[in-house]
């Protein structure tokens, strides 16, 4: 039956005025072409028929394919008003070709065209929306945490606890990681310019400035953002594709409460001592390097960064760890609440997150830096 | 469609499921003749879906043979089992769709992944499998957005897609309401009639195993083997076991009757 020339499966007869079919060999999936369909077409359009029989003594095993050829005939002869006569099919077939509809929709939706501009306008607005519901969130919890210090917030302390070691004992050996390298590298290529100018002393004060200031602060960010926002963000898009918040709502526990604000507290409250302990170990970082490559003595070394280094920069820095922590977490969450269900919108909202929390973090401290400037710390 | 009702479609011989030490379900033997709807029985947590699960490769039963068409499916290699895998369409419970795609991509997936059709012959194959469900809108709706009796048409439509000549179905009937449950039952059973395979469903709602089951196995959680054989009606009026009776019949074990209002089993 299979070596049948050209492979279509069907020949035609015309018999008493009827367009006879004569099914033949094996109708797998593998084998189906669409473009069959259309040959239906060209035939009932060759001539005028009453009906349109089958003979399929002829035929093999058959599948979903020979429904789908037969439900495109079936269709065309409608149109055509031609009878569609279906005695002569295998008895199943003719079982399941009566539970297809006749007037099947077609599938492909036509897609919506969207001009540069439509579209332009369609993400300030988005964007827009976003700044202010993110803005509404930051409002409502800190409404909630001075509720909470009241008492008042729907927030258990095992949560908080739990989110406090998460966002702060477990994150040490990255930390510690990164920021002794940060330290390690800046003071190995300042290094190599200071002692040009046999400046070498100075490495104390460009590492000590450098980590308490600025490189801290950011590095622990930026770590914690890819760590700990995304994984807000993951979470609780999880538990929007489960309806765990719907079922957090529907028994009148706020998800703000319950779920952001032990997240926001703890990384707020995580992140300046995070921020402490990485300038600690950056310095550490810069004087290992100092003590092997530039041979300063430690002693030297710890003078020069008790003078270099104020307490208002080290003020600055933990000021500064706390916005960011808020920021990361206040993100993180946010990203998460306005999930989609699906899983691919759970790794969209941990993407994101980690993204929004980075670039964030990054332009608040532009915004610091001119604000320190201006005030002359 | 050629009758196969001499040997056994799936013969399961001796089979123990479980997860560690502890089993499961222990020395299960029971034969799927071709063609039939063939239930798998017993209340929840007996290890029903447990032994779903190894006959469609996974999770590997700790003794005892599956064999389909006489071909030991455990002994074969994971890539040969991955082949014979095809064979097989399975409806999980709830559906299990993919939730990142639209109804009809969920249905054209395991055609894109192995068949060497074009995108439209896909189309016409994913349309008709749909219509096939009673699927006439909302092809390309997103599962979250579907509600629970069109989610389990499209994985019934999805189990279908390559054809299957063994249909596995896990408590098809859960979550839907009567109208629904009754309607998905009869298209088991066109769709059996109409492909000719061979349905195995786990379920415990009495209805749809009454009505559309031939044939079935009965477990138990208390001595972890199967304990009844049969069409569950005739299990119904001939099973002498107080458990099977009992579940059959919707009544507490060891109570005469259902009890009145007020009365308890006589521990006191």
């Amino acid at each position: 039956m299979a070596d049948s020339p050209g492979g279509s499966g069907w020949a035609t007869e015309i018999r008493d005025g009827d367009l006879v079919l004569i099914l033949s060999r094996d109708w797998t999936e593998a084998s189906f072409n669409a473009a069959e369909l259309e040959a239906t077409q060209a035939l009932l359009a060759q001539g005028t028929w009453k009906s349109i029989r089958f003979d399929s003594t002829g035929i093999g095993s058959w599948g979903s394919s020979l429904l789908a050829f037969l439900s495109s005939l079936r269709g065309v002869a409608r149109l055509r008003h031609v009878r569609f006569d279906d005695s002569g099919l295998p008895a199943p077939a003719r079982q399941l070709i009566q539970l297809i509809p006749e007037d099947v929709p077609p599938m492909n939706t036509p897609q919506r065209h969207v001009g540069v501009i439509a579209r332009l306008g369609e993400s300030v607005l988005d964007a827009w929306t976003e700044v202010l519901s993110t803005t509404a969130l930051l409002g409502q919890v800190l409404l909630r945490t001075y509720a909470g210090l009241h008492g008042r917030a729907r927030m258990r302390m095992t949560d908080l606890l739990q989110c406090l070691t998460e966002a702060g004992v477990a994150a040490l050996p990255v930390v510690a990681l990164v920021n002794v390298l940060v330290g390690g590298i800046m003071a190995f290529v300042g290094a190599i310019e200071l002692r040009r100018f046999g400046a070498d002393v100075y490495i104390a004060n460009l590492v000590g400035v450098a980590e308490v200031r600025e490189m801290a602060p950011i590095m622990t960010a930026i770590v914690m953002s890819g760590r700990t926002g995304s994984a807000y963000a993951a979470e609780i898009a999880t538990m929007q594709g489960t309806e765990e918040l719907d079922a957090l709502r529907a028994i009148g526990i706020a998800v703000e409460d319950y779920l952001v604000l032990p997240r926001v507290i703890a990384l707020s409250f995580m992140m300046p001592l995070l921020n402490l302990y990485a300038a600690a170990i950056g310095i550490l970082g810069g004087f290992c390097i100092a003590i092997v490559m530039l041979h300063i003595s430690a002693q030297t070394f710890l003078e020069q960064i008790g003078d270099a280094v104020s307490i208002t920069e080290v003020m600055l820095g933990i000021v500064k760890s706390i916005v960011f922590g808020a920021w990361i977490a206040i993100a993180g969450c946010r990203i998460g609440l306005r999930a989609g269900r699906s899983s691919s919108d759970v790794g969209h909202a941990a993407t994101t997150a980690s993204v929004a929390g980075i670039v964030g973090v990054i332009v608040l401290d532009a915004i610091f830096a001119l604000c320190a400037n201006s005030l002359n710390i | 469609m050629t009758d196969q009702r001499a040997s056994p479609k799936i013969r399961v011989r001796n089979l123990s499921v479980g997860y560690g030490e502890e089993p499961v379900q222990k020395a299960v033997s029971f034969d799927v003749k071709a063609g039939s709807i063939f239930a798998i029985m017993g209340a929840s947590g007996t290890g029903k879906s447990t032994i779903l699960r190894a006959m469609i490769g996974l999770l590997r039963p700790t003794a005892g043979d599956i064999c389909f068409d006489d071909v030991n499916y455990w002994s074969l290699s994971a890539a040969k089992r991955e082949e014979g895998g095809r064979r097989f369409g399975m409806l999980f419970q709830g559906g299990a769709l993919w939730s990142s795609m639209s109804a009809a991509a969920n249905v054209a997936l395991p055609l894109q992944m192995f068949t060497k059709l074009n995108a439209a012959s896909i189309d016409a194959l994913v349309q008709v499998k749909l219509s096939l469900v009673g699927l006439d809108s909302g092809r390309d709706s997103m599962p979250s957005t579907l509600s629970g009796g069109m989610r389990q048409r499209v994985g019934l439509a999805r189990a279908l897609s390559l054809d299957p000549e063994i249909l596995f179905l896990d408590e098809p009937s859960a979550g839907l309401d009567p109208i629904s449950a009754k309607r998905f039952d009869d298209l088991i059973c066109e769709l059996r009639d109409g492909f000719g395979v061979t349905v195995v469903m786990v379920s415990h709602e009495l209805q749809s195993l009454f009505g559309i089951c031939d044939d079935g196995v009965f477990l138990d959680a208390k001595t972890k083997t199967a304990i009844g054989h049969g069409a569950p009606q005739a299990l119904r009026d001939h099973c002498t076991d107080p458990t099977v009776h009992a579940f059959m019949t919707r009544t507490i074990p060891g109570a005469k009757t259902a009890p009145a209002p007020g009365a308890t089993d006589g521990a006191r």
